[in-house]
């Protein structure tokens, strides 16, 4: 019966052409949509090299403070993350790194527009480059301050037009820094690993950053699974329980999580102005994303109805005869629902493969530089999942009109 | 094998009530060759729809093979059309988009046969109306007469006890009108199959076992 059923979904829509095609067209544009949406936020959230080890990592890049006169929020200072976050126990390496920062240098004759991030020792165990030279500063190059720096594949064509660059030098920040290590350009879009050039910690020009309580670093948590992330939450939560403030006149409230990188989001995304803000909202923005999903699909959605339900009308003939030879109006709905659902699974992978040809322009319109969009097996799934819901949905309601016909009207012609 | 009782039957629209049966008592034995006539919009067809239980009687009994069908629900109704009763339309009402094959297994598509047991039984069928060499054909391909000819395989496929046919020879001329009438002689006679048919055609008529006719609803032979 199913395999029936399938055979004769793909001769009636083999036989109408034209509304095969109107339909097809709708619903591989909308996939399209959705799926580039889809391979976008993966790229955001997703972990991927140089984060691909950021399914097992927790961040600390907020930090409220609270008091009765003033409240301050931003990304927390170096003493905040050394106190708090760096001795979190269980983990298997915690580090912190400066914000990227962007930096004006000049070589030779030329201006650069860049960024330098600083981190420890114990980045380089968190963030996973493929190194094409060299390697990572060690943490005595930290402790020392050693001039030393990692570059990118660009930064290394910009200053010494794409020769290997280990042991040359360049000024950055006042410094004269060694390239020990040259890695693959990175997307701004992997918030953690993305630079041009990393140095060490201790290369900044002054040590008062280690005295901030707030400031522009990252705390940066890799847990040996996903399971050990409640354990290490509750950990960091109790450090933060027993915080001391600097001055508690001016301070009586700290706020901060150690998030994941979707925690991380709908912290700052639904930030509430004047409020604590303890509770990363993620279910608040899983909520929204899926609303604006359904919104965005509703359209298209009403408009395969409005189709189904002008089809049954043609076919009413047909749905008269399979009542009158004893078809219930349960396996009528199934039959339709399942036509329903073959043409959005083909209307999906029609949609799938444009979107590999959409993604890939956008990949090489350099929006975001060095920003690969892909899509990969999970995209994949969710993509054919979100086809045949789209599909189930835009047949239900004409599937159940269709079954309600009355089989004497259906053989005259029919009206729902 | 079918039985009514004082059937009524009422079409209600907000305004107009519209007394399409009125107090039908019909018998037909097993095996008995019937056909309806009567003018038209005289109730024919929704004598036949009824009995066919596309449509319910407004009130009165029916019977059909000895079962009280009245109250049944969907799934039942649907169950006993498929088991017991084929149909044949004026205009055939076969499935444009299927092969003359798969129109003729439509019937076992709700039964719980397997796909080669019902192409085969399908083919029977089609043999048995004389057009098995057309079985890939799709029905656009086909003139009239083998159309109907389908048809009455489609309908026979399962088997069923009683036939109803709405004007089977109404779309065609009367040389292939007499070519249907001996398939369903055939089958009346061969197979035991009760047949009604509702007619505008007094030669066809004339050669089945009985006539009732209706005038205005209601049964006045």
């Amino acid at each position: 019966m199913l395999r029936n059923s399938i055979k004769l979904a793909l001769t009636v829509l083999g036989r109408r052409k034209f509304f095969t095609f109107i339909s097809l067209f709708g619903i591989s544009l909308t996939l399209v949509v959705l799926m580039v949406a889809t391979a976008i936020l993966d790229n955001v959230f997703g972990a991927r090299k140089p984060e691909s080890k950021f399914d097992r990592v927790l961040t600390v890049d907020r930090l409220g403070l609270y008091g009765p006169e003033m409240n301050i929020t931003g990304n927390p200072g170096y003493k905040f993350l050394d106190r708090y976050v760096r001795p979190i126990s269980g983990a298997e390496a915690t580090s912190i790194a400066s914000n990227a920062e962007m930096l004006t240098m000049y070589h030779g004759d030329r201006k650069i527009e860049t960024h330098l991030r600083r981190t420890d020792a114990a980045y380089w165990r968190i963030v996973d480059f493929d190194f094409l030279e060299g390697g990572p500063y060690t943490a005595e190059d930290d402790r020392n301050g050693s001039a030393v720096a990692v570059i990118t594949e660009d930064m290394r064509t910009k200053l010494f037009d794409g020769k290997p660059a280990l042991g040359k030098t360049f000024v950055a920040d006042g410094l004269t820094f060694r390239v020990i290590g040259v890695v693959p350009s990175v997307s701004l879009l992997r918030t953690a690993a993305f630079s041009e050039i990393w140095a060490p910690m201790r290369t900044m020009r002054s040590s008062d950053y280690q005295k901030e309580t707030t400031g522009a670093f990252t705390g940066l948590v890799l847990a040996k699974s996903r399971a050990d992330f409640p354990r290490l939450k509750s950990d960091f939560k109790n450090r933060l329980s027993r915080y001391v403030f600097d001055d508690p006149m001016q301070y009586t409230k700290v706020v901060a999580g150690l998030d994941t990188r979707f925690e991380s989001f709908a912290r700052v995304a639904l930030h509430v102005r004047g409020q604590n803000n303890e509770e990363a909202r993620t279910g608040k923005l899983r909520l929204f994303l899926v609303l604006a999903a359904l919104l965005f699909i509703t359209l298209p959605t009403m408009n395969l109805i409005s189709i189904n339900l002008s089809r049954i009308m043609e076919r009413a003939s047909e749905i008269g005869v399979r009542k009158a030879f004893g078809a219930s109006s349960r396996s009528l709905i199934g039959q339709f629902i399942l036509e329903n659902v073959v043409l959005t699974v083909i209307g999906g992978a029609i949609g799938f493969v444009l979107s590999i040809l959409a993604l890939q322009a956008l990949t090489r319109m350099e929006l975001l530089p060095f920003a690969i969009f892909d899509i990969n097996l999970r995209i994949f799934g969710y993509c054919m999942l979100l086809a045949a819901v789209f599909g189930a949905i835009s047949g239900a309601y004409p599937a159940w009109r269709m079954s309600r016909m009355h089989p004497v009207n259906a053989l005259r012609g029919g009206a729902l | 094998m079918i039985r009514l009782n004082s059937v009524n039957k009422v079409y209600r629209t907000e305004r107009v009530e519209t007394l399409a049966l009125e107090n039908i008592n019909l018998d037909v034995a097993p095996g008995e060759f019937v056909s309806i006539m009567g003018p038209s919009g005289c109730g024919k067809s929704t004598l036949l729809n009824l009995i066919g239980l596309l449509d319910a009687p407004s009130s009165g009994e029916l019977a059909l093979d000895g079962a009280e069908v009245g109250k049944w629900g969907d799934n039942k109704l649907a169950g006993f059309r498929n088991e017991k009763l084929g149909f044949v339309f004026q205009s055939f009402h076969l499935v444009p988009d299927l092969k003359v094959v798969d129109n003729v297994e439509i019937p076992l598509l709700y039964r719980k046969t397997n796909g080669t047991p019902r192409r085969q039984l399908a083919q029977a069928a089609l043999d048995r109306v004389g057009l098995a060499s057309r079985i890939h054909h799709f029905p656009t391909q086909l003139s009239g007469g083998q159309q109907q000819r389908v048809a009455i395989a489609r309908a026979i496929v399962g088997k069923p006890r009683i036939l109803l046919a709405d004007e089977p020879t109404g779309n065609l001329d009367s040389a292939m009108g007499e070519e249907i009438m001996d398939i369903l002689h055939d089958l009346n006679k061969k197979d035991g199959t009760t047949i009604v048919m509702v007619t505008h055609d007094d030669r066809f008529a004339r050669r089945t076992d009985r006539i009732v006719r209706l005038f205005d609803g209601r049964q006045v032979a």
